[in-house]
């Protein structure tokens, strides 16, 4: 069916185990010169061990792969390199310290001068309407900058197939056009790119081809655009989804209150929030947007109680909570979830209910004059396992031993068994499934519904729209005014979220 | 080729094996050292391992087991709280020879006065000492960030000094014909730490190392204080978020493994050493980090630990008097035990795995 000639790259029957999972089952697809090429499938599909295979990071346990026809072992990511294979990387491998040229100096095999390189750079930055100055330093760039950095370093390579790995997750909707806009120009130029993602608006709207698979295997393929967004994500799934409800509750008093907080980041390089204000009432959720690094985390820590501030800088139900830290938070009603379960949401090499321990111990009252009560700590853990379907062997196992979203399930899932008066939650569904990541929105909207407060931070637009009241975004560590979801449009929310960081620009010049 | 694996969960039976494992190990290799110096390794061994248990001059020895067992121990589960914390009070050799100064003045400056309440009074003087000293390294790196396992090492040196200064100077004999040295405790019943029961080496500082294991113990299980302890350790970031205070936690254990040592050296210098003398520390501060270390920084670990330790101190005297071994082949011996228990103790978290090829 495929014209032979064409084809640049087939995977031919891949099989890849590691202990206790099968990644990859038997996979066959091929991706075409100059096609935009999707991978698509939910979190734990397996995509990512297939790119991973393709750029010489991980051997295949069996079937074979060609290039142009000819076979195609990559032993390491170099020799995927020479070959033509380039990647961007979800998580960009990048010194913040160092400058964007020596950057780009440093995942080079044999750098050319820095003049030159820097000449270069600006070349291709220019060529592909990605404005990039060589000379600024990576820790004061915005996420979409970084990424450009990444693309540029890919580019410059001159490659063949460039495999992007969940590219807009840090970009708001104008970077995301202007995305679209440079990969439409390198696959007119012959250039073939294999998009990973799980948004499927974003498949449709830029790939020619997609390869769907689920828990590791290929379960079909599908044009994008003849198919709708359902039809895709119901092969995804391998179910039909259904959307959580929203019982509009009662709107009540304030029960969160912040006023003027101004924090410095105790992270390197991290944003210093300033001046943040909004309120959220009983019953309400407020989500709050923003691109990857704009104060988020540092808006947790100062919610949760591990950033301090004046007294009457955060209020809980009338009280000011500003200067005391997470436990008496706790006592005061507000419980918390960070984004990054494994270290900071969870000791990982404790069980789960040591772990249960670590958050519920006030409000469930765990303890008694200092001594842990194990047994009702151990119930706790339980009844977290069993209400919000955690999948383990049992509450003894360390956290660690839990799957991504199995393990966000028991954290979501034992901050809102606490009967919290205020919910604050960053990245609720962060490489969650679509099932669980629908079930925790739902268990979020329940709670709202009898009476709880709640702020979502997250980076995806779609689950803010779905379950948020009000809507806000942090950008540069300020927030805007939060605005009632209801009749925003994806521009306006884009422009909140401070544009596209002077790409526009570019490609307005061009046409 | 070998290749190491995390282990999904830590292995409960390597978590145990380990310091077997460790000691053979060490009697293997410490053999072969032994035969290398040209003297019969079963003999040094026997001698180390055997003999003070059951040997010929066993009835002396044993009671010394307790004698050298009881400091390690209470030094080493101060230790090993902060340990498990993430913080590493290496200077428990100072604060113990600061602890056994400042009770040791408190006894001396109401000699001859006989009362009972004097040796309880010597017992807080001597923990005060020890915590006094072990919060210099605190409060600096509290306020200043200063490594607390530079700063508590160099005051062992310090207290050193003063110590030479207190055997010479301030604490000396007045009736000492001039020799250093102060009073021995020994001839002031008020404010001496007898054997307690004849032969059996147990004196306070024994009673008092099996009652903080047991606390210690208690604490680290069922406690609060020590849930946060090592939630502190495993993951720094899960504790803040837990409400631990970082500084409040460092305070507290550089205080309690400050005040144990001081303890134990009070309890050393009023019984054992009977005196205060320029050299009457003989490194429990030091060895009672591999003690903590042995024992897996666990309680009921460490007593054991302890009291191994103490038979490699006893029988490795043995063995250097009667075999004519250098001092220095058993502290290689010693340091063995240290190097295998930590080379093993990957198999608690890893396993090995053959992997074909490269």
């Amino acid at each position: 069916m495929t014209d032979e000639r064409t084809v640049l790259l087939a995977v031919e029957g891949i099989t890849k185990a590691y202990p206790g999972v099968v990644a990859n089952s038997d996979v066959t697809f091929s991706i075409r010169r100059g096609e935009v090429h999707a991978l698509l499938g939910e979190n734990g599909a397996g995509k990512s061990t297939m790119v991973k295979m393709m750029y010489g990071l991980v051997k295949p346990d069996s079937g074979r792969m060609t290039w142009n026809g000819a076979a195609y072992t990559p032993g390491s990511p170099g020799e995927a390199r020479s070959t033509g294979v380039a990647m961007v990387f979800q998580h960009f491998s990048l010194f913040e310290a160092l400058n964007v040229a020596e950057n780009v100096a440093l995942g080079m095999e044999n750098p050319p001068p820095m003049k030159e390189l820097s000449a270069r750079i600006r070349a291709v930055s220019e060529e592909y309407g990605l404005p990039l100055d060589p000379s600024r330093m990576v820790g004061d760039l915005s996420a979409g900058e970084r990424q450009r950095v990444e693309i540029i370093r890919c580019l410059l390579q001159d490659p063949k197939l460039l495999i992007m790995d969940e590219p807009t997750s840090v970009l708001t909707p104008q970077e995301v056009e202007i995305l679209f806009k440079t990969l439409r120009q390198l696959s007119s130029e012959g250039t073939a790119i294999l998009y990973i993602s799980h948004k499927l608006e974003e498949i449709r709207s830029l790939c020619d081809a997609a390869t769907i698979l689920r828990r590791g295997k290929v379960v079909g393929t599908a044009d994008p655009r003849a198919s709708t967004a359902r039809e895709l994500a119901e092969m995804m799934v391998g179910a039909t989804l259904t959307p959580p409800a929203r019982r509009p509750g009662e709107k009540g008093k304030v029960m969160l209150g912040v006023s003027d907080l101004s924090v410095a980041s105790p992270i390197p390089f991290g944003t210093s929030l300033k001046n943040v204000a909004f309120t959220v009432a009983a019953g309400e959720v407020l989500g709050i947007a923003g691109v990857a690094g704009n104060g988020q985390d540092e808006l947790l820590l100062a919610l949760s109680g591990e950033l301090k501030a004046s007294p009457d800088r955060v209020r809980i139900d009338d009280a000011p909570v500003g200067d005391l830290g997470p436990i008496d938070r706790r006592r005061a009603g507000m419980v918390s979830a960070p984004e990054d379960r494994l270290g900071h949401a969870a000791a990982p090499d404790m069980s789960l209910i040591e772990n249960a321990f670590l958050t519920a111990q006030v409000r469930k009252g765990l303890t008694n004059k200092g001594f842990i009560d194990w047994p009702a700590t151990r119930a706790y853990a339980e009844a977290v396992i069993k209400d919000f379907d955690v999948r383990t062997p049992g509450a003894h196992v360390a956290a660690r031993a839990l799957s991504g979203g199995n393990l966000q399930k028991f954290v979501v899932g034992r901050e809102l068994m606490q009967a919290p008066k205020v919910i604050v939650i960053n990245q609720p569904t962060w490489g969650v499934d679509a099932a669980a990541a629908a079930s925790i929105r739902q268990a979020i909207l329940d709670r709202a519904a009898e009476g709880a407060a709640v702020v979502v931070i997250s980076q995806d637009l779609d689950e803010l729209l779905e379950i948020a009241d009000r809507f806000a975004v942090l950008n540069e560590g300020r927030l805007t005014q939060p605005r009632p979801v209801e009749g925003l449009t994806i521009d306006e929310i884009g422009l909140m979220m401070g544009g596209a960081h002077g790409m526009e620009v570019a490609h307005h010049a061009e046409a | 080729m070998l290749r190491l694996e995390k282990r999904p969960n830590p292995s409960r039976f390597w978590l145990y094996a380990t310091p077997v494992v460790a000691v053979v190990l060490t009697m293997v290799f410490g053999g072969l050292l032994f035969a290398l110096m040209g003297t019969n390794p079963f003999a040094v061994i026997r001698t180390i391992f055997w003999d003070p248990l059951f040997g010929e001059f066993a009835f002396y020895l044993r009671g010394q087991l307790l004698v050298k067992a009881g400091p390690l121990i209470l030094i080493a589960i101060g230790l090993s709280l902060g340990f498990r914390a993430g913080i590493w009070n290496i200077g428990a050799e100072g604060q113990y020879i600061m602890g056994a100064i400042c009770g040791a003045a408190v006894g001396l400056a109401v000699y001859p006065t006989e009362n009972r309440l004097i040796f309880p009074l010597m017992i807080l003087a001597g923990a005060f000492g020890g915590w006094a000293w072990a919060m210099i390294p605190a409060i600096l790196k509290t306020r200043f960030n200063t490594n607390e396992i530079l700063v508590s090492l160099m005051l062992v040196y310090v207290a050193q000094t003063i110590l030479a200064k207190a055997s010479t100077g301030f604490l000396k004999n007045p009736e000492g014909m001039g020799f250093p040295g102060s009073r021995n405790f020994s001839g002031y019943p008020a404010a001496a730490n007898p054997e307690l029961i004849a032969g059996s080496g147990l004196h306070w500082g024994g009673v008092a190392a099996l009652i903080v294991a047991v606390a210690a113990w208690v604490l680290l299980s069922r406690h609060i204080i020590g849930f946060q302890i090592r939630l502190s350790g495993q993951a720094p970031r899960a504790a803040r978020f837990h409400g631990v205070n970082p500084s409040r936690l460092v305070v507290l254990c550089m205080g309690l493994s400050g005040a144990l040592a001081g303890l134990a050296g009070l309890f050393e210098v009023t019984g054992p050493a009977g005196q205060i003398s320029i050299d009457f520390n003989v490194g429990y501060g030091f060895t009672a980090i591999i003690v903590a270390f042995l024992g897996r920084l666990n309680p009921i670990g460490i007593v054991l630990a302890g009291v191994l330790m103490a038979l490699t101190y006893v029988g490795g005297e043995m063995a250097s008097t009667n075999l004519r071994l250098p001092a220095a082949a058993i502290q290689v011996f010693q340091g063995m035990l240290l190097f295998f228990l930590l080379g093993v103790d990957v198999l608690t978290n890893y396993r090995i795995r053959m992997a074909k090829g490269g």
